[in-house]
């Protein structure tokens, strides 16, 4: 069991270090759609909340699970939709047509 | 089937999220970078449906259903302007979700968490919920405070500091007890009450012009929390994908308080802005002895449409006026005249960061003309006219010299540098930081006062008239 917690901390710190890399290079321009962009994927807590929601293994478990479905599937189905919104807005300057 | 075979799915997703990201690198790409992102997610969610054999599929569906509507009706009302707050709310239910995995896993009779098992199970167990009802309870203070259902301000009382104090080494207390003995399952409600109020009470002292970075903070708090589920669960894809969050929120966080010259520990605790702070103009001169000059529509609008180059600096003010459509019309009004017109976005412009580019973006104002600070700065010096717009602390050149300002050592925009000032205001009131800007004293500043949306609907007409 000790194992498997280390290899999960391997995991954690190297991941920590491949999202400052891929973070840092994201423009101040795009800081408010990499915010809702980035909650949406720690909606990934959606996958713990399917396995304690569909264990049934009591009533109590079962309706911590269902309401924990319920925010991350708030979080996941809302942060993604109100990113596309917001980057569908970010457009280039049309090229004007020259006559 | 072998639970091996299904991190396999978890690993594509977790690939898929960094990919999403790197696409977030540019404006151009980004769009699709969101789709792969939540392609992954899908992914996700139905290799954990089909494989990891569920039982029971009535608590499953509606959950899906409910949280995909409620999900989907704000996403698609949100206003621009609420991204703030929509932010903290998602954010919260990010985070309360994942301790209410923990505590599903703590009571389960079936898990491996909770009375019997191995300490430092249930010490990710403990941690899992402590981050998540803090980061749950604190997400929904900053959203009251951001839609101002409750007080912006700081809220501060005696003995504040020492109370949370004493509340943290109690958490810290609770959890240590929950490891050695777990079968005092009472602990686990005490933990998850003490991190609840811990969230409220650590909010509460912050001043609405710092939730930025709380945001921020809070942010990289739910990819922490669900990557301590990722523990708890054993499941790498919660730990990895929560990890990118966390260090997400974390490179956010420090962006904000390096663009207003704070340290985290001062946003933190330091109660900024819960009274305006009656400080003089450098030096202690009274305002008095300054005058200023204002100038008038007509005029402003003729100075403009004979300029080569016109920096817009907007700030705070202009989203709350909500007065960036008539800020595009007017830009291209100046444009059709041959003017070239630029946007100078200080990093804290706005109500959290980037924020002042969704709403010119949403205004249609193409985003190769917002220019960040370090971009915008060397033009100011061949600039005709800058038009300030509901920016004050960011353009207050105090911050380069004034070493008794608060504000001194805050990177700002140089919009002294430029031929003619234009300050949009709608009085001499000073700004958030509650200190005089000597910059309306320049001999090249004018002030323009009135509503901004007012203001600039005259421009536009003004304009319209040059000939």
């Amino acid at each position: 069991m000790i194992a498997e917690l280390v290899g999960l901390l391997v995991v954690f710190v190297l991941a920590m270090f491949v999202g400052f890399e891929v973070i840092t290079k994201v423009p101040p321009t795009l800081h408010t759609p990499l915010m809702s962009g980035s909650n949406a994927i720690s909606g990934i807590t959606i996958i713990g909340a399917l396995i304690v929601a569909g264990r049934g293994d009591s009533r109590v478990t079962s309706i911590l699970g269902l309401v924990a479905v319920i925010f991350a599937m708030i979080n996941v189905v809302g942060g993604f939709l109100v990113t596309d919104r917001m980057l569908e807005m970010f457009k280039k300057k049309p090229e004007e047509k020259r006559s | 089937m072998n639970p091996a075979f299904i991190k396999l799915f978890y690993l594509l997703a977790a690939v898929m999220f960094i990919v999403g990201l790197k696409r977030l690198s540019s404006p151009r790409t980004a769009r699709s970078g969101n789709f792969v992102g939540a392609l992954g997610m899908l992914i996700a969610i139905v290799a954990t449906a089909v494989f990891t054999g569920i039982l029971t599929w009535q608590m499953v569906i509606i959950g899906l259903i409910v949280g995909s509507l409620i999900g989907g009706v704000l996403a698609k009302t949100v206003k621009m302007t609420a991204m703030p707050e929509m932010v903290a709310l998602l954010n919260g239910f990010g985070g309360g979700a994942s301790a209410l995995v923990a505590a599903a896993e703590f009571l389960s009779p079936t898990s491996e968490v909770g009375i019997g098992a191995p300490f430092h199970i249930n010490l990710t167990v403990g941690l899992s919920v402590f981050v998540g009802a803090l980061t749950f309870s604190g997400s929904l203070v900053a959203f009251l405070k951001l839609r101002e259902w409750i007080t912006g301000r700081a809220v501060t009382y005696p003995l504040q500091k020492t109370l949370n104090g004493v509340l943290v080494l109690a958490t810290i207390a609770v959890v240590i007890g929950l490891v050695l003995r777990p079968e005092m399952g009472w602990q686990f409600a005490v933990l998850a009450g003490l991190s609840f109020i811990l969230g409220i009470l650590s909010v509460i002292p912050i001043g609405g012009a710092d939730m930025p970075v709380v945001i921020s903070l809070l942010n990289s708090y739910s990819g922490i929390a669900a990557a301590m589920t990722g523990f708890v669960i054993n499941n790498e894809g919660l730990v990895v994908s929560g990890a990118l969050v966390g260090a997400s929120g974390i490179i956010l966080t420090k962006i904000m308080c390096k663009a207003m010259n704070r340290s985290l520990t001062n946003v933190l605790f330091g109660a900024f802005g819960s009274t305006v702070q009656q400080i003089g103009p450098g030096g202690g001169a009274a305002a008095g002895d300054k005058t200023y000059r204002e100038i008038t529509h007509e005029d402003t609008a003729m100075m403009m449409a004979y300029s080569k180059l016109v920096v817009v600096a907007p700030g705070y003010g202009l989203a709350v006026a909500q007065a960036q459509h008539e800020v595009r019309e007017l830009a291209d009004l100046l444009e059709k005249r041959g003017v070239e017109v630029k946007y100078a976005i200080h990093p804290v412009a706005g109500r959290m960061p980037g924020h002042m580019n969704v709403l010119l973006a949403e205004a249609n104002v193409p985003y190769d003309q917002l220019l960040d600070m370090d971009t915008i700065n060397p033009d100011f010096d061949r600039t005709d006219v800058v038009l300030v717009i509901g920016a004050n602390d960011v353009v207050n050149p105090a911050a380069r010299h004034d070493t008794t300002s608060p504000i001194y050592g805050m990177p700002i925009l140089d919009v002294d540098h430029a031929q003619n000032v234009i300050i949009l205001k709608r009085s001499m009131r000073p700004g958030f930081a509650g200190i005089d800007n000597e910059l309306f004293y320049e001999p090249r500043t004018r002030m323009l006062f009135g509503d901004a949306k007012d203001s600039l609907k005259k421009l536009v007409a003004e304009t319209k008239m040059v000939e």
